[in-house]
């Protein structure tokens, strides 16, 4: 059900909207990817790869919150820690 | 690889492990629904890195395991059948029908192939219009885009000579089920993300409502199964429960609505039966009227007398969170992965192929 | 690492074009056309005193008491792949069996059995990778036989060869030689042959600039042990890959053995093609890659020698031999947490899930 990898697009061959195919690059490995659930996605983006397909275009700025997400986690526990 | 390497820093693990621990002050059950976040929890060991009072269960998120024995025998009827190239994900091959499975088929001589990505058959039957090309359309909804377009393709070009036998399912029934079970011991789930990035988490919300438990949706690195863990103790620990998104960075609240209107275009929402659970209502995907000619099930005829054997593989209550592996009599004694009783033994992300292979740490 | 072999091209099949440009039953016969590609095809390219003999077999000196003999076949689909072919394997291969006991290699046979209907293009570009990879490995093949099977009945072309090589060394290079305490290294980057393979075949087709690591590892083996070092296992990377190469040492000696993930030599093509496909690299098969263990004070010398030969630029360090008896291999990953490598129940397949 799962295994999906983000890739990046190096290209875009056919920009019909039922045949849109990318070149797209995973640690440089390169495969045609089928671009057509991802119309917004252009050159440069990273997309989602699952059995040929792009699900989603990554989003950079929410990509980070894994880890800002810490950086709060961390001051709750230091302010818990310093009102016990 | 850039947004990969990333999450599986030690570092922060390191930081979630120590949060984790320190909000959680009661034992909690925590399912993880898709097979793809079982691989990452066993390969990187999270369960070692969390509290004991922590319990993960692993869910019925793997299609391999859940594709019913009838479909699998379907499967490897078509695939004996002379003229007939068989399609079918690298995963499905081990899988054991009633007799046998579809990499022995293909050991007796039956043209069967691994392929990465559906429209792989398009090119085939293209290439081969003398045979039948008959593709084994699984999956959760994540596949069902890619399935959906190949079929839609299919019919477009007139391939006379492609056909799909279907095995698609959908997840929020599976988990209504497991929550309605009266065995029920799951406290909150991480939602699968990938399924997510798909159809969005709206249909999400009533559950949480209904059964007040949280549900997280979540990624598959290591960084994202901890924050996901992290989030859903700390909403029980709060008492307040909704629907959280930890794999923002692929889900939206909507999903994708191309691929959802491809899905309802071709597909349809039908009962499924679910190996080892038996048939829940409204938990699968057939195909519409205008596409059934592409049903491979249409196509062939199948003098398949299909009787439930007994057998004592429990994967039903493995995969409802119920039973443990080592709960099952069978256990890495007659049931190993060399010899599959049942689906969960097969597949890798099986709960009982997991801790058959990874659960005896070395502490 | 040898490339497509330019220098390939400019040399043409000497086989006239107005005789038959396929094999056919007949070339498999012992009779004309069988001796037509004895000699023209294998004779000039592996041609030596021994084999000019003409004879049943042949009568070699190798000067020492103690000899390695190893044999091996050798089926791959495609026959011709980026950085190798099923003839520059089948010499490697075996030449690789032979160094891992620390034998110097010396003497090849090679035995084909070829389907009705390969080009004979093919077979020739196939047996002048051979001659490249005797050379290189600096091994002689001495004699030989030829089979034809219908067609349908073979991938084109299969090949054994078996192998015999010289002991020089008073060294007991095998699993039960392990000790605990010794250090582990590997090397070189995993993974690529399988994955190259794998990008050859059109069903999981891919642009990828992976090519096949396959080569010689005796020229490395003779290094390490003229330098003194006191090799105590050597294990060439197959099938099944690094893990199972290591699970097969711990179980023969009776050992547990730690490995760390972030030590583990992988290219970024392997590692995203492996990411594509849901394959460990642990298991992809390599064609020139060995692993050694080695008492832990030679380990930093043994890495420097390792480097500095042009197959093992990428080699390291990866773990070592525990204290205790086990049969067991420990892989500690980049979280800090470990899991039990164990032999695979078949071949990794693709997977979507």
């Amino acid at each position: 059900m799962c295994l999906a990898v983000p890739g990046k697009i190096l290209s875009i061959k056919k920009d019909d909207p039922l045949m849109r195919v990318g070149q797209v690059s995973f640690g440089g490995i390169i495969k045609e990817v089928n671009l057509v659930y991802v119309p917004e996605a252009v050159i440069d983006d990273y997309v989602i790869v699952h059995v040929g397909f792009a699900i989603s275009v990554l989003d950079p700025k929410e990509a980070e919150r894994v880890f800002s997400y810490l950086d709060e986690i961390e001051h709750t526990i230091q302010d818990k820690e310093k009102s016990e | 690889m850039k947004f990969v390497d990333e999450y599986r820093n030690s570092q922060v693990a390191e930081k979630y492990k120590i949060a984790i621990a320190d909000t959680i002050t009661q034992p909690w059950t925590v399912m993880e629904v898709c097979g793809g976040q079982t691989h990452s929890i066993v390969k990187y060991g999270i369960q070692e890195l969390l509290p004991d009072s922590l319990t993960l269960l692993h869910g019925p998120g793997c299609p391999v395991c859940v594709t019913p024995l009838e479909q699998i025998d379907k499967a490897i009827a078509i695939a004996g059948l002379e003229k007939v190239i068989f399609c079918s994900f690298g995963d499905m091959l081990r899988v054991p029908g009633s007799e046998t499975n579809l990499l022995t088929v293909k050991a007796k001589g039956g043209d069967v192939r691994i392929v990465y990505s559906p429209m792989d058959a398009i090119e085939i039957a293209q290439s081969c219009p003398d045979k039948q090309v008959v593709f084994f359309a699984i999956g959760f909804e994540t596949t069902a885009p890619a399935n959906a377009m190949a079929i839609r393709q299919t019919k477009l070009n007139k391939l006379r000579n492609l056909s799909f036998l279907i095995s698609q399912v959908i997840v929020p029934p599976a988990i209504q089920s497991i929550l309605e079970s009266p065995n029920n011991k799951v406290d909150g789930f991480l939602a699968a993300g990938h399924v997510c990035t798909i159809m969005g988490y709206e249909e999400y919300e009533p559950i949480v409502k209904k059964y007040q438990i949280p549900i997280v949706v979540t990624g598959f690195e290591p960084m994202d199964i901890l924050q996901g863990i992290y989030m859903c103790v700390r909403q029980l620990e709060s008492g307040k429960v909704e629907v959280e998104n930890q794999y923002s960075r692929s889900v939206k609240k909507e999903g994708n609505r191309t691929a959802k209107n491809i899905i309802q275009e071709v597909f349809e929402i039908v009962p499924r039966k679910w190996r080892g659970v038996g048939e829940i209502p409204a938990s699968g995907l057939g195909l519409r009227k205008e596409y059934v000619d592409f049903d491979a099930e249409n196509r062939f005829c199948l003098n398949i007398k299909f009787e439930e054997k007994p057998s004592p593989c429990i994967s039903g209550l493995i995969l409802q969170g119920i039973k443990k592996p080592r709960e099952c009599p069978e256990f890495a004694i007659s049931c190993t992965p060399e010899n599959p009783l049942g689906a969960t033994m097969v597949s890798s992300e099986g709960a009982c192929a997991a801790y058959y292979r990874y659960q005896l740490t070395p502490k | 690492m040898s490339d497509s072999n330019p220098s390939m091209d400019e040399i043409t099949c000497p086989i006239p074009l107005t005789q038959s440009s396929i094999i056919t039953m007949a070339h498999g016969g012992g009779g004309k056309l069988t001796r037509q590609l004895i000699d023209q095809i294998f004779v000039p390219a592996f041609g030596n005193s021994q084999l000019e003999t003409n004879h049943d077999s042949s009568v070699i000196d190798v000067g020492f008491k103690k000899l390695a003999y190893t044999t091996d076949s050798y089926v791959v689909c495609p026959l011709i792949f980026p950085g190798g072919d099923i003839g520059s394997l089948a010499i490697n291969g075996t030449v690789n069996d032979l160094a891992m006991s620390g034998a110097k290699p010396l003497y090849l046979t090679a035995g084909f059995i070829l389907e009705e209907g390969l080009p004979i293009e093919t077979l020739f570009k196939i047996v002048q990778s051979m001659k490249k990879a005797a050379a290189e490995a600096e091994v002689k093949i001495v004699t030989g036989d030829t089979k034809v099977v219908d067609k349908g009945k073979g991938d084109g072309i299969y090949i054994n060869t078996s192998g015999v090589g010289a002991i020089d060394h008073t060294l007991e290079i095998h699993p039960m030689s392990v000790k605990p305490g010794d250090a582990i290294l590997v090397s070189g980057d995993l993974g690529r042959h399988g994955m190259a393979i794998m990008a050859a075949r059109e069903n999981l087709g891919f642009e990828s600039p992976i090519t096949s690591d396959c080569a010689a590892l005796s020229g490395m083996v003779n290094e390490l042990i003229k330098a003194g070092i006191n090799l105590h296992c050597l294990r060439d990377l197959t099938r099944g890959g690094l893990a199972t190469a290591l699970v097969e040492i711990s179980e023969t000696a009776n050992l547990s053995i730690t490995i760390d993930d972030s030590k583990l030599p992988v290219d970024e093509a392997v590692k995203g093609a492996c990411e594509i496909l849901g394959l460990d690299p642990l298991y992809v098969a390599n064609e020139g890659r060995l692993v050694a263990f080695v008492p832990k004070e030679d380990a930093n010398q043994a890495l420097t020698i390792m480097k500095s030969h042009i197959h093992g630029q990428n080699a390291n360090i990866i773990g070592n031999v525990e204290e205790k008896s086990a049969k067991r291999v420990i892989l500690k990953n980049a979280l800090g947490s470990s899991r039990i490598l164990d032999l695979l129940s078949g071949e990794q397949l693709p997977r979507i899930c």
